[in-house]
């Protein structure tokens, strides 16, 4: 068992709260997990990625090497384009469709998705919308937490379970937006 | 066994305080920033109120913490690479005078600059220093020689310097801990010369540390984190420096490099093992994070000698961070097509937060430029160096912290008339003091703006040594009290603010400008601190 997983989005989105509830489950399921984070000039908005290895085996590196991650997993749509030489053939890329733009030039993506869903398996969600449905902006994350699980080896279960030891020191009511979050998240892929 | 997901730079903060220090010195400076920070919210440490707020400097730090060392006790000083620059004359010293209780100097590296002016590579600084350096692989060995050093500092009476990069450092992965050791008793040096580095001692003490280098690098070949591994193919051998040990064996998913391999995790290089490989095999591939150290110790000058292959050879890149898909590379391993990044794909640089102060400093001081020319305003280190960038493009230099002022007054002294300095609260008190007395002592024609957030911004927002005195310390130095000035840095006092500066900039002699206002990221990480503590 092994997934490699490239997160990416902007700083400030919060992908660690993703990162960190992999890395409850793995570490709940006794495996060996490796993320590399990037950490520094993050609160000024800029773009922001870590790597996220699972395996039952030691994993060495702590960077994924290219063509070799099986998701990429994106808060943000156009983040989600800029590690594409690390999917692997056969990978799958999840994305949030709201757009952070604070930059001038922020390119138009509907073309690019449409090409590039060719050449691999794309998810787009509006994990945002999705959130404040349930009554907690916040829990975006969650949503795309859920709509990556089914490409992620780890039984759903085991990922709740990372939710609650993630979230639980902020009460029950949290924990249960957040699981609904990320069922809700599931859900849409399934769909 | 009990694993807790580290990041590397809090393995080692946790390994300090399991291996009994007493006090942990240092400036922030990204990627070493989280080790102290770890130490100010452990449990533990607070409990056994280990020493653990913010020094001014590196310098300070460093000595403070040889300080602690003197007394008995186990210290640690960390810091990014350039901290080690500023910090460097106490550095080197303190390898001469040796240490009392353990010390360890942890210092973090930034290959790729991510958050760096340079990526200069602090191995060097441990060879130059003749101490040993430890440089872990993986956030395990990250625990287990910082808590070991502290013991081989003991046993060999030297500081112990502890190398990483910012792949460690910002990477997190399972690690398991020891029990957490007592710490020294207080007690004074055997040899109450022992720190007294008058020529005649210093000449003697300098001749011990010649002495013990033999002794250090059997240590290093004794050492379990210094490996040989047997491999049948003799057609390469291969060096493996920390860190870069995993992008050779990441390509060996088994874990099985049909190469010999030797690892160093532990300076002076492990002689012995390198001679054997050397005979052993026909070519010699050299993996390092940074320079080329080991690789440049390896080479023959003359190239009569086996070929040593690495990042001076040019089979691995000779700048920058290094990755599993470099060293495939340098092992001949064909790697498939990859996608590519789309064509129409923005790049998203780093900027000022909104409602940030900084901007509205740099809008004003931009419409006195218009005025006077580009190519007058010095700088250097902190948020505010992003200034340089457009939409403000104000500041033209950003060479290392405080050079702000002291090359503003170069260039005054140069005739170069009017010049500004723009420097952080923090930068100020790190090393900005000095050259603002350097004006005074001249009465320099320089304005020196102080972008006074009342933070460590650009490092997370460390609590400031500035705040609440700048105006005190300026005044104390000599500036005139007139030529002191303070505004805020809001939209609404623009013109205000343009008035100010314009003014300064006629007289003829030290103007210091404060434009003070809390960085809004700060505001609201103490709001989230007050609303955790309140809530616990
Ligand atoms: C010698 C050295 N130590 C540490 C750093 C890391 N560093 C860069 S800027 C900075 C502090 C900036 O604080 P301040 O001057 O108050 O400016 P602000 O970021 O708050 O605008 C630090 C610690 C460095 N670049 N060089
Ligand atoms: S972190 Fe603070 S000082 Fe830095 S850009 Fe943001 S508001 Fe300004």
């Amino acid at each position: 068992m092994k997934t490699d997983i490239i997160l990416a989005g902007v700083g400030g989105q919060g992908i660690l709260s993703i990162a960190a509830t992999l890395g409850a489950a793995a570490l709940n399921e006794n495996y060996y997990l490796k993320q590399a984070e990037t950490h520094g000039m993050s609160q000024r908005g800029g773009a922001v990625v870590s790597h996220l290895r699972i395996s039952d085996k030691p994993i060495y590196s702590d960077l994924i090497p290219m063509g070799e991650a099986d998701i990429i997993l994106s808060v943000e749509p156009l983040e989600s384009l800029r590690y594409l030489p690390y999917l692997s053939q056969g990978g799958s890329l999840v994305t949030n469709t709201t757009e952070f733009k604070n930059i001038p030039n922020y390119p138009e993506l509907d073309k690019t998705f449409e090409e590039l869903r060719k050449k691999f398996k794309i998810v787009q969600i509006d994990a945002d919308k999705i959130a404040r449905d349930i009554g907690n902006p916040k829990a975006s994350n969650m949503v795309m937490l859920g709509a990556a699980s089914p490409f992620i080896n780890i039984h759903d279960e085991i990922i709740v379970e990372g939710i609650q030891t993630i979230f639980k020191q902020k009460g029950e009511n949290i924990v249960c937006l957040n699981t609904k979050a990320f069922e809700a998240g599931k859900k849409f892929t399934g769909q | 066994m009990q694993r807790n997901l580290f990041l590397g730079v809090e393995a080692i903060g946790q390994a300090a305080i399991d291996a009994g220090i007493s006090g942990i010195y240092a400036y922030p400076g990204t990627p070493s920033t989280e080790i102290t920070e770890y130490i100010q919210n452990n449990k533990v440490a607070v409990e056994r109120d280990i020493h653990r707020e913010w020094s001014a400097n590196e310098k300070t730090a460093l000595e403070e913490a040889l300080g602690m060392s003197y007394a008995g006790k186990r210290s640690m000083a960390c810091m990014k690479h350039v901290g080690l620059n500023v910090a460097a004359d106490v550095f080197m010293n303190a390898a001469i005078t040796g240490i009392h209780g353990g010390l360890v100097i942890t210092v973090a590296d930034d290959p790729s600059q991510h958050s760096s002016q340079n990526e200069q590579d602090s191995r060097f600084y441990g060879k130059f220093a003749m101490i040993p350096v430890f440089e872990p692989s993986n956030q395990q060995e990250a625990y287990d020689m910082t808590r070991e050093a502290f013991e081989f500092s003991e046993k060999t009476k030297l500081p112990v310097m502890i190398r990483i990069t910012t792949r460690l450092a910002h990477s997190r992965a399972g690690v398991v801990q020891k029990e957490i050791l007592p710490e020294n008793e207080l007690k004074l040096p055997e040899n109450l010369m022992q720190f007294m580095l008058l020529p005649a001692y210093g000449r003697k003490y300098y001749q011990n540390l010649l002495d013990k280098q033999g002794w250090l690098t059997e240590l290093s070949e004794k050492s379990e984190f210094n490996t040989f591994t047997e491999g049948k193919d003799k057609g390469l051998g291969i060096v493996t420096c920390g860190i870069a040990h995993n992008y050779l064996m990441e390509n060996y998913p088994e874990g099985k490099c049909p190469y010999p391999v030797v690892k160093i995790s532990q300076y002076p290089v492990p002689e012995k093992w390198l001679k054997k490989l050397e005979n052993e095999c026909d070519e010699l591939l050299v993996i390092e994070e940074g320079y080329p150290l080991v690789e440049e110790l390896l080479k023959d000058y003359f190239e009569k000698g086996t070929k040593v292959c690495g990042r001076l050879s040019g089979v691995l890149p000779r700048r920058g961070e290094l990755n599993p898909d470099h060293v495939a590379k340098a092992l001949g391993k064909e790697k498939a097509e990859t996608f590519k990044v789309p064509d129409n794909l923005a790049n998203r640089p780093p900027s000022l937060c909104a409602g940030c102060g900084h901007q509205d400093t740099y809008f004003a001081l931009n419409e006195v430029i218009e005025e006077i020319g580009d190519g007058r305003v010095f700088s250097d280190i902190g948020c505010y160096t992003l200034g340089a960038l457009p939409p403000y493009n104000t500041i033209n230099t950003c060479v290392d912290m405080g050079a702000s002022i002291t090359m503003a007054k170069g260039a005054s002294d140069a005739g170069l008339k009017p010049v500004f300095a723009v420097i952080g609260d923090s930068t100020f008190t790190h090393s900005g003091i000095t050259g603002l007395l350097d004006c005074v002592v001249e009465n320099t024609n320089v304005n020196i703006i102080i972008v006074d957030n009342e933070a460590v911004a650009m490092t997370g927002g460390q609590d400031s040594s500035a705040k609440g005195k700048i105006e005190k310390i300026c005044e104390g130095i000599g500036v005139q009290p007139e030529h002191i000035r303070l505004f805020i840095p809001l939209k609404k006092n623009h013109d205000e603010i343009v008035e100010i500066i314009k003014e300064e900039m006629e007289y003829d002699g030290v103007s210091v400008i404060i434009g003070r206002r809390e960085c809004i990221q700060k505001i609201a990480r103490t709001k989230k601190i007050n609303k955790a503590k309140k809530q616990a």
